[in-house]
């Protein structure tokens, strides 16, 4: 990946790549739009909603202005010098002879293994300690794609973003290579000798002086592993630190029922959803990818719809997917939560007016209509006392049993994080930690401001810091010694899914870089520095699994990706208290601040990965930064707009950065976003965004009163994708590009999706027969489903070569993806509605892009695919001017990193990596098409019967989608499933009024709104 | 006064038709310089390691094609034997030959013989054995007669005119499914003594083209529209 920007700041702001004088946007305008409804309908941005010329200009265009020239500051003659020589030599590149090229076999083959054919092998990410089961794709052991594990009851074949991206991080050419003391590379051997004393002389202080820090785990082996060694030294401590925690859930679950308990929701069961702030279908929450796929399948229309309330503050995919959304501040969510269990359980009136108690009415009643059928979750972010009154609440509507299930916790070492880290740094200063051991994890960088991890750690404090991990990052570098990391696709470990699924994790290739892994690293803690990981994980399953058959278990498990009869059994837990005291009334004055995750960059551990950086956040669409959210309302007041860098002040610290007007998002609240700001993290994420971390205190980690924004006059640009590829509808034309209707109107006219669409024989030419073929391709997505996890996006890229342009080329528009998620919103600014529609190539039938190809690089095949022809194309740009749905991306520049040798062994060897010049888009996958088509026609002739490709021919973004919402296969068979939701009456054309004909087409989205509130 | 004489216009007409000669005619060297060894590297041996002889082994000792390449029926690839695939036999014999020093040192030390590729696809091809050989391409269709190279070499250029041909004409090179891997298999040809005569299911063919097509349809090969659109062998 070519990444050109390393060293933005965010109050430096680039040369403005669209040379035109902005317009100011007019917020007020925007809002007065509304209330007219004059605006469109469905809008994309609050640019478009206030009719900006800048918008209006984007969506003329075919890519953002400024993206097709060269404004790099390269002379007119020189250009000229180029050109003139690479036009005189144009035509001899057909020429070129092949150089000569090896063929290496193996010495011994090993068995099984056939060349050509890739292999899947069961293993498990995992982020903040819980587990996400993955199949992983090899080609002859180099893995190059993950994939969900079906039969895994945590992803039944649905992944999340973070796991799907892993791959990139194994080989990431920034990662730590060498073992280092102070910088200098020494051998492993070195590094067992030198420890060997300080060990030696803690073994005598039972331990006294050493410190374990290690990031949330749930891998029983090293939790194990860690217990036998506080054991043998019972003066050793283990602390636990991560950024993005769960000591609110914990404490949460302390305060109800006295003990850490694990909370698990079954949705299949729950008619009624009620979510306060928990961004439950999004990676990062435990079992987000299951919980999506229940959800999205109550989702249809024709079985039982369920209904989704979410009350929250920052605007997330989730709460654009609610049925019913409540905008209040963070802090105002414990009093709701407060209200709601009063009135479930006694049935006191609402408190409060307006629209928010008519919400409350409506949703407590429904609620109440629901009992054993219904959830209340909480997010993660909210205080203990949320979470408490959500088990309360659960308790009071009988769910418990029904859809919400408790359980022992996942995670090997439930304490407070926060005061966890708090007494280790406690424990530095007082010169009592000698030997301190940093398995992975960023404390340096994301540690909470008032703890000052980094400066007792660079302090001498400490005689013996080992640190254990994947970059030498904020955290390594004031370690003496700097281990290696193994990645999880190097090394043995084992870990939990959200429902407690024990999965082995098994590496698909020996480590790159000589890393180790945290298995090994404690190993040599206990004085045994020649174990193996692979060693150490069986022991511990010998010592679980004694007996006969434990070769067959141990293969069975390794086999499927997880461990039979591991699931957490349901704990019937008692509720301590009904009563919870009021919550402090947050003076709503005052300007609230929030700290969330990024979408994209989880708590910055994600930073270096040029997949996710560039991945378009839900919502914002923003890439490569951070911003400083806030609501439209505030926006106002403060006079302030997008792009204009703010400065915040919050305990007496003050960043600078962007302003991002978010719709939905609360007034006098200010939304921040972690894991930005880094100045360790690599090539691809050191300087991009600014950090938020030194506002962020142990006793504030979410959000808290008393911040203040100022605006400083400077502008900033951020790269949002969000205006660029917008699809234009044709004039007259009245069809919204989503298509949207509520339950009852749906149920009167099921066919509301399909006005306007032209009849099948506009044409005064003989069409081509596709009914004739075998196969003719077909792609169907459920907006009703989708609920804009970006998984496909990553899925798309990884599966099929997509290059990274850096943050400078996305500004331009040049980014690559050859799937986006476009979203929409509906409604008033303050809290709209929200769709997600992801857009790959619709393969028209009629495609337009085909008639004005002048090199023919773009043809239809006879299965009804929008085939690209790279070496036949020139580079015209053509194709894409005349692509309605603006799917079509261009490499400007060369775009693919061809030289860095960890990217060769990472790609799909299936898929032609592009150079510059040449259009591509989405293929349907066609590789794998190819591949199905192959083996079922192999076997045809072999076994003298047809053998036809089935539905089990997934593309990349089908496989990975937790929610199902995208559905492949062949038209010409009726039983398959595509033509099952294409005869559905939801099913419509995105601009069919063009005759475009196109094979993608749409299930529009059904709401489930709850009748009291909708009447007025 | 006149500069040029009267005949100089003869020349300046016949220098219009001399340009446009020129200019086509450098064409026609391009092409044609496209379609050499130079640029194909059809027929054209390339250093080995070790010189191995498709000649003696299939010709003089008989060894099936899939002794060696194993994955030739189930993969893309067809598979270059591991050197222990040599050494079941050079164990036992010419256990001394000088030449076959790199593939005893190979197996010894476990690090493998780099042989030089023979035949090469141009770039963005994406062939596939497997299909071919269970469709009824012989293996010489392609690499010619490799039962007679003592050094092998590429024997047809690979270019894309090279595999239409096959794609739009199967009939043209199909065989039964049995003579896929039979070296000295002979199509037949247009005899009404029946030379070559090639039986397949229960009929006999003196024909190539009525071979080719009862062959393509009892092999369910695509129609000629489906194996000539570009997503067959590019994407």
């Amino acid at each position: 990946m070519s990444i050109d920007e390393h060293k933005t700041k965010p109050a430096a702001a680039p040369p403005d790549v669209c040379p035109t004088k902005r317009k100011q946007l007019d917020l007020a305008s925007a809002r007065e739009q509304i209330e007219d409804t004059t605006g469109p309908e469905y809008w994309r941005s609050l640019e478009e909603l206030a009719g900006s010329e800048e918008f209006q200009e984007m969506l003329h265009r075919e890519f953002p202005k400024g993206a097709s020239e060269w404004l790099d500051g390269f002379s007119r003659r020189g250009f000229l010098k180029t050109m003139g020589a690479s036009l005189a030599l144009a035509g001899l590149t057909g020429c070129t002879r092949m150089p000569n090229t090896e063929i290496v076999p193996y010495v011994r083959q090993p068995e099984n293994v056939i060349p050509g054919r890739p292999k899947f092998y069961a293993t498990a990410h995992t982020l903040g300690g819980y587990a996400s089961p993955v199949l992983v794709e090899s080609h002859l052991f180099r893995p190059t794609k993950i994939e969900g594990n079906p039969q895994h009851p945590a992803s039944l074949g649905g992944t999340d973003v973070y796991a799907q991206a892993s791959i990139l991080d194994l080989y990431d050419p920034d990662r730590a290579q060498d073992i280092t003391y102070l910088g200098d590379v020494r051998s492993w051997n070195a590094f067992i000798d030198a420890i060997r004393g300080p060990l030696m002389a803690e073994k005598s202080l039972a331990g006294g002086g050493v410190r374990i820090l290690t990031q949330t785990l749930s891998s029983p082996t090293l939790a194990a592993q860690i217990r036998d060694y506080l054991a043998a030294n019972p003066q050793a401590k283990w602390h636990v630190y991560e950024p993005i925690n769960r000591d609110n859930v914990v404490e949460g679950a302390k305060l109800a029922f006295g003990e850490p308990v694990e909370t698990r929701y079954d949705l299949s069961k729950a008619d009624v959803i009620v979510s306060l702030d928990a961004d439950f279908l999004y990676a990062g929450f435990p079992g987000s990818a299951r919980y999506t796929r229940d959800f999205a399948a109550r989702r249809n229309p024709e079985a039982n719809m369920n209904r989704l309330y979410v009350v929250e503050s920052t605007p997330s995919s989730t709460g654009m997917k609610a049925d019913h959304r409540l905008s209040l501040r963070a802090s105002d969510i414990e009093g709701f939560t407060q209200s709601l269990l009063s009135l479930e359980m006694h049935g006191d009136p609402a408190v409060g007016s307006g629209d928010s108690a008519r919400f409350f009415a409506a949703m407590g009643a429904d609620l109440e209509n629901n009992r054993g059928k219904s959830v209340v979750i909480a997010g993660d972010q909210q205080p203990p006392a949320v979470h408490a009154l959500a088990h309360a609440i659960n308790e009071a509507l009988g769910n418990v049993g029904k859809t919400v299930f408790y359980s022992d916790p996942v995670d090997a070492n439930p304490v407070n994080r926060a005061e966890s880290l708090k007494a280790l740094v406690d424990d530095m200063h007082a010169g009592k930690v000698d030997v301190l051991l940093i398995l992975s994890g960023n404390p340096a960088y994301d540690g909470p401001a008032d703890l000052e991890f980094a400066s007792v750690l660079k302090s001498p404090a400490v005689a013996t810091k080992i640190y254990l991990g994947s970059h030498r990052n904020e955290t390594g570098e004031l370690c003496q010694w700097h281990v290696p990391e193994a990645h999880y696709l190097e090394s043995w470990s084992d870990a939990r899914a959200y429902d407690g699924t024990i999965s082995i994790i098994q590496p698909l290739i020996e480590p790159l870089y000589n890393g180790k892994s945290a298995h090994e690293i404690i190993a040599v803690l206990a004085g045994d520095s020649a174990a193996t990981g692979h060693d150490l994980v069986q022991a511990y399953w010998q010592k679980q699994h004694a007996g006969a058959d434990f070769d067959t278990f141990w293969r069975k498990s390794l086999r499927d990706g997880w461990v039979a009869d591991t699931a957490s059994k349901p704990k019937a837990v008692a509720l301590k208290t009904k009563s919870f005291p009021a919550p402090q009334s947050a003076s709503a004055s005052g300007i609230e601040l929030n700290f969330r995750r990024d979408p994209s960059i989880y708590d910055g551990r994600f930073s270096n990965n040029g997949w996710l950086q560039e991945l378009p956040k839900p919502l914002t669409k923003l890439t490569w930064d951070n911003p400083i959210m806030i609501g439209p309302a505030m926006a106002e007041r403060l006079k302030l707009n997008f792009k204009d860098v703010t400065e915040l002040e919050f305990n007496g610290k003050k960043v600078k950065g962007a302003v991002w007007i978010q719709a939905g998002h609360p007034d006098n609240s200010i939304t921040v976003f972690l894991g930005y700001g880094r100045i360790r993290a690599g090539r691809v994420g050191s300087g991009a965004g600014f950090d938020v971390y030194p506002l962020r205190t142990s006793n504030a980690p979410w959000f808290a009163d008393g911040a203040k924004l100022t605006a400083t006059g400077e502008t900033y640009n951020l790269a949002s994708t969000q205006g660029y590829q917008t699809m234009e509808t044709p004039d007259g034309s009245e069809r919204p590009l989503v298509q949207e209707r509520s339950l009852a109107e749906y149920k009167k006219e099921p066919n509301f999706a399909k006005e306007g669409e032209p009849k099948p024989d506009l044409t005064l030419y003989p069409g081509f027969d596709y009914s004739k073929e075998a196969y003719s391709w077909g792609m169907a997505i459920d907006l009703n489903a989708c609920v804009g996890c970006n998984n496909c996006i990553i899925a798309c890229q990884s599966e099929n070569n997509i290059a990274v342009v850096g943050r400078e080329q996305t500004l331009k528009g040049r980014h690559m993806h050859w799937l986006r998620v476009d979203t929409y919103y509906n409604g008033p600014r303050e809290n709209p509605k929200g769709f997600f529609q992801p857009l790959p190539c619709m393969q028209c039938e009629n495609a337009p892009c085909e008639l004005v190809c002048p090199v023919q690089a773009t043809l239809h095949s006879s299965e009804g695919l929008n085939d690209m022809v790279y070496n036949r194309c020139v580079g015209t740009r053509y194709c894409s001017n005349n692509c309605p749905y603006k799917v079509r991306r261009f490499n400007f520049l060369l775009f693919q990193d061809w030289e860095t040798p960890q990217f060769k062994l990472m790609r799909n060897p299936d898929v032609t990596v592009r150079s510059r010049g040449v259009m591509e888009k989405c293929t349907y996958c066609v590789q794998r098409i190819s591949e199905a088509r192959i083996d079922t026609e192999t076997a045809t002739v072999r076994e003298g019967k047809e053998i036809k490709i089935g539905d089990d021919l997934q593309t990349a973004c089908q496989q990975s989608c937790p929610a199902n919402a995208i559905v492949f296969g062949n038209l010409n068979d009726p039983n398959s499933q595509v033509n099952k939701w294409k005869a559905q009456p939801r099913n419509y054309s995105l601009l069919g009024e063009l005759n475009t004909r196109p094979r993608t087409t749409y299930l529009a989205e059904v709401r489930n709104p709850n009748p009291e509130l909708e009447a007025g | 006064m006149q500069i040029f004489p009267r005949s100089s216009n003869a020349i300046a007409r016949a220098s219009l038709v001399l340009v446009v000669l020129a200019v086509g005619g450098l064409g026609w060297v391009v092409l044609q310089l496209e379609r050499t060894p130079y640029i194909t590297n059809a027929g054209v041996r390339k250093a080995q390691p070790v010189p191995f002889s498709h000649e003696h082994h299939v010709t003089g000792l008989g060894i099936d094609c899939r002794y060696c390449h194993t994955s030739v029926e189930t993969s893309s690839f067809a598979g270059i034997p591991p050197t222990k695939t040599c050494i079941n036999c050079h164990q036992q014999i010419w256990t001394n030959a000088a030449y076959l020093e790199p593939v005893r040192e190979s197996y010894r030390t476990g690090r493998s013989l780099e042989w030089t590729r023979v035949n090469q696809l141009p770039n963005f091809v994406y062939f596939n054995h497997s299909i071919h050989i269970n469709k009824g391409v012989g293996c010489n269709t392609c690499h010619g007669p490799i039962d007679h190279m003592p050094l092998t070499y590429q024997y047809a250029s690979l270019q894309m005119e090279f595999c239409l041909d096959c794609h739009r004409n199967t009939e043209k090179y199909l065989r039964p499914r049995d003579q896929v891997f039979n070296m000295r298999y002979q199509p037949p040809v247009d005899d009404p003594l029946g030379k070559n005569a090639v039986a397949f299911n229960g009929k006999t063919y003196n024909n190539q083209s009525a071979l080719g097509t009862a062959l393509h349809e009892a092999y369910n090969v695509r129609s000629v529209k489906d194996i000539t659109s570009c997503n067959t062998c590019h994407r």
